[in-house]
């Protein structure tokens, strides 16, 4: 028992340690002031050294602050995007389950039509209709993450609806709305939770891929995306930094953050955790 | 065919064996789990051993120990003899599917997306495809089964397509694993049958059932299974006679049990692996318990033809 | 025999249908959303065209119908696409249909060298994991998969081009042909040497997910009992993978491959811009940045119905090989 304690308690650690250095990639990116990225003629194209330690660019912008104020837009709109996807999930697949059939079927037929269309051709679409900015960087995001959660939750809330004390409830005269705070949100708040996280890391990737493409952003915006976009005009010059770092720091970010996920499902759902 | 002179040999012969899970709970602790504690057991060529106990007094773990292919996370300790050599892993791969047989319990166990004919050949080469087609026409099965996929056989067909995998092979050792279950009377009279036939050829058969009935009917002698383990090994004529013939306060409560002797329960339940009690495993439900039975589990003696674990058994 | 065709047929009619009401579907919304679009097109139009006085711009947008009210609009575009007028790109001033097959041709080329790619190495590689569950071959190539469905393609791409074409010199920067080079000069080899890194990255980016299930998928065969009896019967690890394991694997990994057509076609979209490979994914995205409506209504219509033929094919194999399905149902 004491052991078991243990393990979990070093679980717990671990997750908390894992967004203790997200939020601190976060902060520290937001902390950094504009003037820190400002151009620097006099020492453009500098490779890695212990004063830039992920090199400057073409502009003599310092990489390393770049990249960190890019992380932390990134983690913004990751969240953001992953927020109102997870939240869109459940209400989606709430109504398909206690909703009529008709209901039911119209969910799944949006489903197979978000999933009809590539992922960057819809966001690339739906950037072009917002004028590509942040917000159609968002909405974009948004709209094409919550269709696994919303399946997910769909099967959670029916499962859960012919359980037997769901239906002792209902007899014994409870509302649905009673039923709903009392018996499927207790087990919906983890899922949503776990969902969210896991979605999250997808939502930092798509927008990287987004901005690198030209959509979302502006360029004068330090995203990971641009400053990986603006390194390939270089690459056959043989600057590698700037293609080489700021791809790795958001690769760890995403494992990071991937790993948070899985312990938060440890955490709350110890059985269906695997490995 | 075995000659009269073998039998005084044991074909299988198990002392002691245990078998273990290496367990994980929630909290993704580990722990061990004796399943099969101390079993011994002898089969002799020309017989039918029946291996009878209740549902999760683990019988169907004892074949796959028999045969070595229990899963990854289980041990053993004990010893096992097939033809008075030792069993090893490396001879239990040599054996299995030729010396040795398994007739497994349901059509579960065939591969449904791999048509019966071939399936009931084999993977040795070459195909036994002319045998088997005779095989299936001694065992009634129809000409056109061959083509079917296990899930479109009747339960009937499907019964025989897995005896006809242990008949394809010359194994001296068959075990069947409930084979019975799910099938009519007239279903299981059959299979039952079928297994009597092989013993007669000389092979050595283990049956392992929950049906005492069945059990004493067709076997010659029956080891009774509690808890992972043998209380007592008898003739099965022996049932017929009643319950003073029998030796093991378990064998007279199973006795009392069936329908045709008063349908008299047992009080109490099985213990679970995990939580079994330091001396006799039937202690906790015995009417004749002593102190002495609960201090540590009896030694196996010999009794009026018989095996029996119980130190008041007379 | 002639079961199998009526129920071929029949599953051809259902999902016929349902792929004609999801891709109308998606020519609404894809209308919609351009239509929504703060970008006036006719302004895209001229700014390539040269200076133009107000009577000349008045026509042009009455010719394209600007000022009618959004549904006629839509529906006389309908109308031409299904008389196959896909319209004319603005970017590249030809028909947009004659885009999209050119560019169909090399976006298919790029697709299907990485989806074989992706496939067989995911499958070899899944089958391995899974015969040897929790050693250390299993524990090294599941890290690496995991690692791979972290990385953005772009960023993998970027450093395969680093690698192989700034640092070694092995591989051109970019472009499907070599520049100044007539299409039927091209060799197959050049083509293929243009073709390699690109596939490279988009494999490397799709074969985790196949490796993955089905490394689970054998693991769940190899603890089944038919498994566990064909052990009984004497048969070695070789022989349950050839015999029972790819068997019962290979339906759901070929499913599972035609049914990720939608992420092939997403990665061919970063893969080809990384690589300038002038495929579709190149052209949808500089259709999107230089307000080239039809041809970005047109792109996304084509990866519309890309996507619906994988899962089509998908549904089908499943419906039509698998005897479970074929022999109950029919």
């Amino acid at each position: 028992m004491k052991r078991r304690l243990n393990r979990r308690t070093k679980v717990v650690l671990y997750t908390c340690l894992i967004a203790l250095v997200v939020a601190g990639a976060f902060i520290a990116g937001a902390a950094i002031p504009d003037s820190a990225v400002a151009a620097d003629f006099t020492s453009t194209r500098q490779p890695p050294s212990w004063s830039h330690p992920f090199g400057t660019d073409a502009l003599g912008r310092d990489l390393l602050a770049r990249t960190l104020k890019g992380l932390s837009i990134s983690l913004t709109v990751g969240t953001v995007a992953s927020l109102i996807s997870a939240v869109v999930a459940v209400l989606v697949g709430i109504a398909a389950a206690v909703g009529s059939p008709r209901v039911d079927a119209a969910v799944n037929w949006c489903i197979d039509l978000v999933m009809g269309v590539p992922h960057t051709v819809l966001i690339i679409l739906i950037s072009f209709a917002l004028g590509r900015g942040l917000w159609g960087l968002l909405v974009g995001i948004a709209a094409t993450h919550w269709t696994s959660l919303a399946r997910l939750i769909r099967g959670e809330v029916m499962q859960l609806r012919s359980q037997q004390y769901i239906a002792v409830s209902r007899k014994l005269g409870k509302s649905s709305g009673w039923i709903l705070t009392h018996h499927l949100l207790p087990h919906l708040v983890p899922q949503f939770i776990v969902g969210l996280i896991l979605m999250f890391p997808h939502a930092i990737l798509h927008e990287a891929s987004i901005s690198f493409l030209g959509y979302g952003l502006p360029p004068e915006q330090p995203a990971i995306g641009i400053i990986l976009s603006e390194s390939m005009q270089y690459l056959s010059t043989g600057m590698w930094w700037p293609a080489v770092f700021p791809g790795a720091v958001l690769v760890g970010i995403v494992l990071l953050v991937d790993r948070l996920g899985e312990n938060l499902r440890m955490i709350l759902d110890p059985y269906s955790a695997q490995e | 065919m075995e000659t009269r002179q073998k039998e005084k040999t044991p074909l299988l012969e198990v002392r002691d064996l245990s078998v273990s899970f290496r367990m994980y709970d929630g909290s993704l602790e580990q722990r061990r789990l004796e399943v099969i504690s101390s079993l011994s057991m002898t089969v002799y060529p020309g017989e039918i051993l029946a291996i009878a106990g209740s549902s999760g007094s683990g019988k169907s773990l004892l074949a796959s120990a028999i045969l070595g292919i229990l899963p990854a996370n289980a041990s053993t300790g004990g010893e096992m003899y097939f033809d008075g050599q030792p069993l090893t892993a490396e001879r239990q791969r040599k054996l299995r599917g030729g010396d040795i047989a398994l007739v497994p319990q349901s059509v579960a166990y065939l591969d449904p997306l791999m048509r019966v004919g071939p399936q009931a050949d084999g993977h040795r080469k070459p195909r036994p495809t002319e045998r088997r087609r005779g095989l299936f026409r001694r065992l009634g099965l129809p000409e056109e089964a061959e083509r079917l996929y296990p899930f479109q056989l009747s339960g009937g067909m499907a019964r025989r397509v897995l005896v006809s995998t242990a008949l394809i092979t010359d194994a001296r050792l068959v075990i069947a694993d409930e084979p019975t279950p799910g099938m009519s009377l007239d279903q299981a009279l059959e299979a039952l049958t079928m297994f009597r036939e092989m013993a007669d050829q000389g092979r050595g058969v283990v049956l392992i059932t929950h049906d005492i009935d069945l059990a004493v009917a067709f076997a010659d002698r029956v080891a009774v299974f509690y808890a992972g383990t043998t209380v007592e090994t008898l003739p099965a004529s022996d049932f017929q006679t009643g319950p003073q013939a029998l030796r093991h306060p378990y064998t007279k409560a199973l006795w009392r049990a069936l329908p045709q002797n008063g349908f008299t329960p047992i009080p109490g339940f099985q213990p679970y692996a995990g939580s079994l009690p330091p001396g006799c495993l039937f202690a906790p439900r015995c009417p004749h318990r002593t102190p002495e039975c609960e201090m540590a589990p009896p030694p196996t003696r010999e009794l009026r033809g018989g095996e029996v674990r119980c130190i008041h058994a007379t | 025999m002639k079961g199998a065709g009526k129920r071929l047929c029949r599953i051809l009619l259902t999902y016929g249908a349902r792929i004609i009401t999801l891709l109308l579907a998606v020519s609404v919304i894809a209308f919609a959303l351009v239509s929504l679009s703060p970008v006036d097109p006719v302004q895209q139009y001229l700014l390539g065209a040269g200076p133009v006085s107000e009577e000349q711009r008045a026509e042009i947008e009455d010719y394209w119908g600007v000022n009618d009210p959004p549904v006629e609009r839509y529906l006389s575009w309908l109308s031409a696409l299904l008389h196959g007028d896909f319209g004319t790109s603005l970017l590249y001033r030809r028909p947009v249909i004659d885009i999209i097959g050119e560019r169909f041709l090399n976006s298919l080329a790029l697709m299907l060298c990485s989806w074989l790619l992706s496939g067989v190495i995911g499958f070899a590689l899944g089958c391995l994991m899974g015969m040897t569950r929790d050693r250390l071959a299993d524990r090294i190539i599941k890290k690496i998969c995991y690692l791979l469905t972290s990385i953005p393609t772009f960023w993998l791409g970027l450093l395969l081009l680093l690698v192989f074409a700034v640092w070694l010199g092995w591989f051109p920067i970019g472009f499907s042909t070599p520049i100044g080079m007539l299409n039927s000069e091209v060799s197959v080899w050049q083509r293929l040497y243009h073709l390699f890194l690109p596939a490279l990255t988009l494999s490397l980016m799709s074969f985790a997910n196949i490796a993955l299930h089905t490394r689970q998928k054998l693991i769940d065969v190899m603890e089944s009992e038919y498994v566990l009896f064909a052990r009984a019967r004497g048969e070695g690890s070789w022989s349950l993978l050839r015999r029972h394991g790819l068997r019962n694997i290979l339906l759901p990994a070929l499913t599972l491959q035609f049914a990720s057509f939608s992420e092939l076609f997403g990665g061919s979209v970063l893969a080809e811009n990384v690589f300038s490979y002038p495929g579709l994914g190149s052209a949808v995205s500089e259709a999107g940045l230089n307000s080239d409506v039809p041809l970005l209504l047109g792109v996304t219509l084509f990866s519309a119905l890309f996507v619906c033929a994988g899962n089509l094919i998908a549904n089908l194999l499943y419906g039509v090989v698998d005897p479970q399905i074929r022999e109950v149902k029919g």
